[in-house]
């Protein structure tokens, strides 16, 4: 059976058989190096011709469909072009925080994605406190919005800033409390332990109504959180033209635009391990035959299955939902989506206690 | 991706939640930060220098800029994040609880249903005080 863990295993255990320690270790950072950049150009090339293809399908017309078959080298092409053009900074820019923000958001984005699991036994990362770790390296990512939109010396620069500030902050409170009923339930912050105590089901479905709660509560939080259609005020572009990333272009605006997408990736991530279970396949209870069956698939593709279905439900936001006023969007958090998840996470906390769980 | 790093480590320091476990994460710091920096110089060097007065004005959709952004902005924004480090310095404590709850038992939720209530109580206070309503 295909297996990542048997393959990585059998890479480390010949590693040391040719090498000493030290240089083994060096030869597996420039492995997991090389990796990390293969995921990432892939992850950018393809979310962004699935985002182009699903809008396209959702309006009824083909999308991309010149470059490659059916228009598979187009963002390819694009990237190309990215690279090939003029960075301008502009003369009323702040020259050395106008450049500092491509990096703080690139490096947010790619710290993320340190502790997450992308298999079974397949993960750069594996620390004792991965939830907690997650949920503060990506409230940093506020600060690299608002350093763009203050350093561009753009008044539609700001205002987007400012508002992309307010929301990511703001939905980070029920984001964060949705992830904090997870934790209740499984008692770990660990990403694996996570992971492992959904051996017999899925927390989704194991859960009753609470988690479902939560679950719902995660997904409208992160898409607030990623600055994603409903919540595009930060670049709505009827508006402010681009938000923060006006006055970027070339591949400032190109680290942006991946930035962006390896979020979406990330919180999806997330949110498939936390409520589908991550690599774990779909188990129900004691029925031993229908988990074995479910087993002979491997892990890597139940992985990225879920994180790419979750990917695909914010799609479908986009094309669905109509955007939200700012002060909407603000009550929408404080009066609403705070409350209800602070009780949810009190019920799944007597939900845990008194152990009704499955 | 690479349990394999995380094994090593462990190996040579034996203790699980020391600096050394962190190296992982290290490692791709520095990596991240090169990578961007080798990416930034790069597209410098391989697209056109051709730097026109008109091009590097800031944008403002084809008209005349009027004054730069070093503006005052509504004061709601900076409520809005003030109001968010109370908060979520409330969440943060919740973090301990959720992990250590089991051994808590009753008189832990008991304790936690106050901390709640006071949480409401400022919650309440600002609704009443009017902070996050918009139109004046």
């Amino acid at each position: 059976m295909f297996s990542l863990e048997g393959i990585t295993k059998s890479l480390q255990d010949w590693l040391y058989l040719n090498f000493n320690p030290t240089w083994a270790l060096v030869i597996e950072c420039l492995i997991v190096i090389v990796l990390a950049i293969a995921l990432f150009a892939f992850l950018g090339l393809v979310l962004v011709l699935m985002e182009r293809k699903v809008a396209a399908h959702m309006q009824i017309r083909l999308g991309p469909n010149r470059v490659g078959p059916k228009g598979m080298f187009q963002t390819a092409a694009d990237t190309l072009k990215l690279i090939m053009k003029e960075g301008l900074t502009p003369d009323g820019a702040d020259k050395f925080l106008f450049n500092l923000a491509p990096f703080v958001v690139m490096i947010v984005a790619m710290l993320i994605l340190a502790p997450i699991a992308f298999a079974k036994g397949f993960q750069i990362w594996d620390i004792n406190i991965g939830v907690l770790y997650v949920s503060a390296i990506s409230s940093l990512s506020v600060i690299g919005i608002l350093m763009a939109g203050w350093a561009s010396n753009n008044k539609y620069s700001l205002l987007g800033a400012m508002r992309s500030g307010a929301q990511i902050v703001s939905y980070e409170l029920s984001a964060g409390i949705s992830i904090l009923c997870i934790v209740v339930l499984s008692g770990s912050l660990s990403i694996n332990e996570i992971i492992a105590s959904q051996q017999n089901g899925w927390w989704l479905f194991k859960g009753h109504i609470p988690v479902i709660i939560a679950f719902v509560i995660f997904m409208i939080a992160v898409t607030a959180e990623t600055n994603r259609a409903p919540f595009d005020l930060a670049e709505a572009e009827s508006e402010l033209t681009a938000g923060f990333h006006t006055e970027y272009s070339g591949m400032k605006f190109a680290l942006f635009f991946l930035a962006e997408y390896i979020n979406i990736f990330i919180v999806c991530a997330i949110g498939a391990t936390l409520f589908l279970g991550g690599w774990m396949p779909f188990h129900i209870g004691n029925w031993q035959d229908f988990n074995h069956i479910m087993d002979y698939i491997p892990s890597s593709i139940w992985f990225f299955g879920k994180t790419f279905f979750l990917i695909f439900l914010i799609m479908w936001f986009r094309w669905t939902f109509p955007r939200l006023r700012v002060d909407q969007l603000l009550n929408l958090e404080w009066k609403y989506l705070l409350p209800i998840s602070l009780f949810n996470l009190l019920l799944v906390t007597v939900i845990a206690i008194f152990g009704w769980h499955f | 991706m690479f349990h394999l790093l995380q094994t090593n480590v462990t190996q040579t320091v034996s203790d699980a939640s020391s600096a050394g476990s962190y190296f992982p994460v290290g490692i791709q710091l520095l990596f991240v930060v090169g990578m961007i920096g080798f990416l930034m110089v790069v597209t410098h060097l391989l697209g056109p220098k051709r730097h026109t007065s008109d091009k590097l004005q800031t944008f403002s959709s084809g008209i005349e800029s009027h004054g730069d952004a070093r503006q005052p902005m509504a004061i709601k924004y900076f409520l809005v994040a003030i109001l968010f480090v109370l908060f979520d310095v409330e969440v943060i404590f919740f973090y301990p609880y959720a992990v250590n709850f089991r051994g808590l038992g009753w008189s832990g939720f008991w304790a936690v249903l106050m901390f709640v209530a006071f949480f409401l109580c400022g919650f309440i206070y600002i609704i009443k005080k009017g902070a996050l309503d918009w139109e004046d």
